[in-house]
């Protein structure tokens, strides 16, 4: 091959990248509200946009992964609130080191991630049924069992207890330099994307998701366990859920009951706008943190703008159309230069 | 085309254009609609900015849900007072702990002069009201978390005590002889709704039952309590917390066909209508107009002069009870939006 020959298809491999598209709507959102926001380029303010960010690019890691393995997960965002609620309860409950309810929680959430991932392996119904009836299921015990446990509709405070601070340390502890405030959460959702993407890209594991999600009948006739990819991928949401969930408690020492719903679909929103496609088999792991970036810029950047706050929904809904519309545009543009 | 055509085009166009002026003038409408609404509004509003002190910006951050009638009053009032003291009002609003403090933080972020809390979420507040601190924004809470509003470093809290409000609420019930209550409760996690079901429980000795609903899916809220109504014989009456909650709770007492009274927390268009028809027995009311109001007024107060309502104890907006007998002068005011 010329060396001529091996430029063109670097570059044609780059151009056909799936988050390529989302990397120019992130840059066009950060340049829109550099210009219209006084306060959006602050130290401070880049701050409060990444740790806006980093809260909901930690699930689009597994969530995109999810989708690119062709599946649907709506129980992610309560999924979040009852691996708190867990944590908080076990530890307040037992008076034992918070650990020790970091660790239950973590069990927790991984035999709901598996029970959604054995479900669907054992019934074949579409995981959107099966993860929204999970989803209605914990949204009411989140509510039945903090009520029954603790009398209230929140957790008790755990923030006097042993433990608390090595826990926040690990999970809502912040650096600041310069002025730019940098949460714990930033640093998990950076790692989480390098272990995903690598995951995806360079194991075996990464192909059998691309597998199973582009055609599942095929990937099981070359000998792809599309059950078992399937339920690691759960297990994956259910991981991040859990690592999500301690740092809000160990942010705010209490845990809400009724809260996550409807991040989920936020979830869905960074990992489409990074490149996933909604039938599965397509996408990319960093795409969903551009995503979930763009998301974090232009929640917060609307703000940093004084805009009527009556039309946040309809300012954040045409923003990410938006960029949407400019990522398929720039896809469509690289298929056919390929 | 001739001449002569071309002038009877322009006849009929002259014609079909002067009938419809006259349909117009006929119909207008010489009550209601948008034009009593702006006289309305002509008579609400003052005379025009008064003070000396330069444009100051305060933000307001609260835990509502979007679209509420509830916040849109305390927002007019906040909006009254910032008008008459020179200040940028700014308002944002999350339902989700987490979101809320992110807002928070983003008013820090912008440097503002003064910040208007909802502590709802109390715990929660605690870090993100110190960073406030440390940059030096007055802070004042609002509407919910009286406990917390010293502790958390606010200069004073405006607002009603929820549980206070309850037991007015307890006292009000069994003063109107009822035997078995629904209290519903439409905000999940909201300490505050909880306070005031527990404080009308405290006064009140019949049986009192909580009922979860989604505030922000009123025809299924309707339907939850329809059946609760339908399924429970005893319940005589419902206690909602919000007043599209009152006027939600009357459609499902009609859904249940059974005389059930409806009282609740705050006013509304269709409470006010209730409380005239009987349908409601009454409304305990936080004046939520005076806790935007006295929010903004009071952080110039502070800015400008030092000056702290209360000594740092709550400033109180309520509870109000209201019934039958205050109904008629409440419904100009719930019109204009400012009740």
């Amino acid at each position: 091959m010329s060396t001529d020959l091996l430029v063109q298809e670097r570059r044609h491999r780059w151009r056909a990248r799936p988050e390529l598209g989302a990397l120019l709507a992130a840059a066009a959102v950060f340049l829109f509200f550099a210009v219209v926001a006084d306060s959006f380029l602050r130290a401070s303010s880049i701050g409060t946009v990444l740790y806006a960010a980093s809260t909901i690019g930690i699930m689009a890691v597994p969530v995109a992964l999810l989708m690119i393995g062709g599946e649907f997960d709506l129980s992610a965002g309560v999924l979040v609130t009852t691996a708190a609620l867990a944590s908080a309860m076990v530890s307040y409950q037992l008076t034992a080191v918070t650990w020790v309810g970091v660790l239950v929680s973590l069990l927790v959430a991984l035999a709901i991630g598996a029970f959604n991932g054995w479900l669907l392996g054992r019934t074949r119904l579409p995981s959107f049924i099966v993860t929204l009836g999970t989803f209605l299921m914990l949204t009411g015990a989140n509510l039945g069992v903090t009520k029954l446990v603790s009398g209230t509709v929140s957790t008790k405070p755990i923030s006097d207890m042993q433990g608390f601070e090595s826990c926040r340390l690990l999970f809502a502890s912040e650096v600041t330099v310069g002025g730019l405030t940098i949460k714990a959460t930033v640093w998990w959702w950076l790692g989480l994307v390098a272990v995903g993407s690598w995951v995806l890209l360079r194991t075996s594991f990464g192909n059998w998701v691309f597998a199973v999600g582009g055609d599942a009948a095929a990937a099981r006739a070359v000998g792809v366990p599309v059950a078992r990819t399937k339920t690691c991928l759960y297990l994956g949401v259910a991981f991040c859920a859990w690592v999500l969930g301690q740092h809000l408690l160990f942010s705010f020492g209490t845990v809400q009951s009724g809260e996550g719903v409807g991040n989920e679909l936020i979830y869905i929103v960074a990992a489409v706008i990074g490149g996933c496609l909604i039938t599965g088999g397509y996408g990319s792991v960093a795409g969903s943190a551009l995503g979930a970036l763009i998301f974090g810029m232009a929640s917060k950047g609307i703000v940093y703008a004084e805009w009527d706050p009556d039309w946040f929904k309809f300012f954040l809904g045409a923003m990410l159309l938006l960029a949407a519309l400019l990522n398929s545009y720039v896809k469509h543009r690289a298929e056919r230069g390929r | 085309m001739t001449a002569d055509q071309d002038g009877g085009v322009a006849r009929v166009r002259r014609t079909v254009a002067l009938v419809l002026l006259l349909a117009l003038a006929a119909g207008c409408s010489s009550t209601g609609g948008l034009r009593a609404e702006r006289a309305r509004e002509k008579a609400s509003a003052g005379a025009g900015t008064a003070v000396t002190t330069p444009r100051w910006r305060v933000a307001m951050v609260t835990h509502a849900g979007a679209g509420d009638a509830f916040w849109d009053t305390v927002r007019k009032g906040a909006e009254q007072a910032a008008a008459k003291d020179n200040i940028t009002f700014l308002y944002s609003n999350d339902a989700q702990t987490q979101g809320q403090v992110q807002l928070v933080q983003a008013a820090i972020d912008q440097k503002v002069d003064g910040l208007l809390v909802t502590l709802a979420k109390g715990e929660a507040m605690t870090e993100v009201l110190g960073k406030a601190k440390a940059a030096g924004i007055p802070v004042i809470s609002l509407n919910s978390g009286a406990e917390f509003s010293a502790r958390l470093g606010a200069l004073t809290h405006v607002g009603q005590d929820e549980s206070t409000a309850g037991q007015a609420a307890g006292t009000a019930l069994a003063g109107r002889g009822r035997h078995s209550v629904l209290c519903v409760i439409h905000e999940q996690g909201n300490v505050g709704q909880e306070q005031r079901c527990a404080g009308a429980h405290s006064t009140f000795a019949g049986p009192l039952q909580t009922l979860y609903v989604t505030g922000t899916n009123l025809p299924d809220a309707r339907a939850a309590i329809a059946a609760k109504l339908q399924a429970d014989q005893a319940v005589d009456t419902v206690l909602t917390l919000s007043a599209p909650l009152a006027a939600t709770a009357l459609q499902a007492v009609a859904d249940a066909r059974r005389p059930v009274e409806t009282d609740t927390f705050d006013l509304g268009t269709d409470v006010v209508a209730g409380l005239k028809s009987g349908a409601v027995g009454f409304a305990v009311d936080q004046q939520p107009y005076l806790q935007g109001y006295e929010g903004v007024d009071l952080l110039w107060l502070y800015r400008s002069n030092l000056d702290m309502l209360g000594g740092g104890h709550p400033v109180l907006t309520g509870p109000q009870v209201l019934t039958k007998a205050d109904a008629d002068r409440l419904a100009e005011y719930v019109a204009r939006g400012t009740r």
